[in-house]
């Protein structure tokens, strides 16, 4: 009644649910948004619908083991995380690894980028709507997931990364079979990615939407092709240069500095193509040798690893104490960190923006909740 | 190899974090280890790509400051060890009260070491000295 009293038209807010099941969401989140008619003016998230307590068990598992547990802190990026945990262990008991592991590492962490981004690509058109870009995208996606399987004997799961190196050598045809592929893709995009960046309707769906500045950006804690869309050039293939990225260099980051949904897409689109490129590399230059060293001793002592996956930055913080159990293991996924920027792209926008913000950061729960 | 680890205590918490943010670091996220008695607490900042840490060992039951009004960011790792390790975490720009990412069903401190849900299949000294103390198991084969 006192709003009445000041206007002719009173605002009501109102509180939904979006999510945890939503057509848009991959997987269960909400975000408890509230309204003034359509527009949004604050958003709270509630997690823990999926948690599975995963760095608690693999306190309980042998530390070898727990390579293949890591790999299932997502079904999308698995391939990052057995890299990463390998890269801490491999620290932490000073072990040396093969250069050629090294660039196959490369090699396998790359074409898992590449099908995630067309896997994210895929999805946001389907988002704003556009589903024949979607199924465009995801039949590109095909071409990696068959080289992968070529390759590594699996589509997503390769299980290839072992502390030391890895399981798996690849020969001359499956070079030439990677090379083939990846500059399949490329030409695939060619067709593409013009839609992507042009189209009108496409346009008027992701620019100006949900923009993140770079100094709230950086604020938030940011990172990948978040902070990247921001214009905050920071990409851990370049800035530590582990596995064989230092070696092979050329890892620019990309950047975008709109900071909106399609600076974020932009971002994604752009690395594809310097993803085909490192691949190119590292098959090329692919040294000869072993391709992983035995394993003797434990874990003792701390270190974090850090790496760049698809989303972002990805963060283990390792602990061991001379037994085969790690005293502990953590997990900081791109994702976690990049909940509280979506928090602040939200407020103002419209509620029919809401689904294609929240797939703008490619969000994953499974590693949120890992 | 865990570098530029700093050692603090409860009461400089904030004023630290302040500081660092006062020099352009990013809030990267904070680790808890519960070591038994007290719980281990890692802050983890990013200066220039650079990780910087602020180390802090928090008595079991002992309240914890809340960053969220200096990094927001922290409020949601923040949250996160209110739930898993039963830490009460005071002025939280948003508080869960423990059910940030637990069921409401679910155990308290579930990743605390001893009690919780946890079953530690580690020895500890109290089941050493039981096992050293038993009586052989005897009957068939195992």
């Amino acid at each position: 009644m006192e709003a009445q009293a000041t206007s002719a038209f009173p605002t009501r807010r109102t509180t939904i649910p979006f999510g945890p099941q939503h057509p848009v969401l991959p997987e269960p989140l909400q975000l408890r948004l509230v309204l003034e008619d359509e527009r949004v003016v604050e958003a709270l998230p509630a997690i823990g619908y999926c948690h599975r307590g995963l760095e608690k068990i693999a306190e309980k598992k042998d530390f070898l083991q727990d390579v293949y547990l890591v790999e299932r802190i997502c079904g999308i990026c698995s391939f990052m995380h057995s890299l990463n945990y390998c890269l801490g262990i491999e620290e932490l008991m000073k072990i040396e690894v093969p250069t050629r592991a090294s660039y196959l590492r490369v090699i396998w962490a790359e074409l898992h980028r590449m099908h995630s981004h067309l896997l994210f690509l895929g999805l946001i058109a389907d988002a704003f709507g556009f589903e024949n870009l979607f199924m465009q995208f995801w039949r590109v996606r095909e071409r990696i997931l068959e080289v992968m399987e070529k390759t590594a004997g699996a589509r997503i799961m390769l299980s290839v990364c072992s502390v030391g190196g890895v399981r798996r050598d690849i020969d001359d045809g499956q070079k030439a079979e990677i090379l083939r592929v990846v500059d399949q893709v490329e030409r695939d995009l060619e067709s593409l990615l013009p839609t992507m960046f042009d189209d009108y309707t496409v346009g008027q769906r992701l620019r100006g939407v949900g923009v993140l500045p770079a100094d709230k950006a950086h604020e938030l804690g940011a990172v990948g092709p978040t902070a990247r869309g921001s214009g905050i050039a920071m990409d851990h293939r370049l800035s530590i240069g582990y596995a064989a990225y230092g070696e092979l260099g050329g890892v620019t980051p990309v950047t975008e500095a709109t900071g909106d949904c399609y600076g974020r897409i932009i971002v994604r689109a752009r690395e594809l193509h310097q993803s085909a490129d490192l691949i190119r590399k590292a098959v090329q230059r692919l040294p000869g040798g072993v391709v992983s060293v035995p394993v003797k001793g434990n874990p003792d002592g701390e270190v974090i690893a850090r790496m760049e996956q698809p989303r972002g930055e990805l963060i283990f913080y390792i602990k061991g104490n001379g037994t085969r159990n790690l005293e502990r293991f953590r997990v900081r996924t791109p994702t976690f960190a990049n909940i509280a920027p979506l928090l602040h792209m939200l407020p103002g926008c419209q509620l029919a923006d809401v689904p294609v913000i929240i797939l703008s950061i490619d969000p994953c729960i499974s590693c949120t909740e890992r | 190899m865990l570098n530029n680890v700093q050692e603090i205590t409860v009461d400089r918490l904030v004023g630290e974090a302040a500081l660092i943010k006062g020099r352009g670091c990013r809030f990267v996220t904070i680790t808890c280890t519960d070591l038994g008695d007290v719980h281990d607490l890692i802050y983890h900042f990013d200066d220039q790509g650079e990780l910087r840490h602020l180390r802090l060992k928090l008595p079991h039951g002992a309240p914890l400051p809340s960053l969220s009004g200096v990094f927001f960011a922290a409020l949601i790792i923040e949250n996160e060890i209110q739930d898993l390790f039963g830490i009460t975490v005071t002025g939280l720009a948003i508080d869960y009260q423990g059910r940030f990412i637990l069921a409401e069903a679910a155990p308290r401190a579930p990743f605390n070491r001893l009690g919780g849900m946890g079953v530690d299949v580690r020895v500890r000294p109290a089941d050493a000295a039981v096992a050293a103390t038993a009586e052989p198991a005897t009957g068939g084969a195992r």
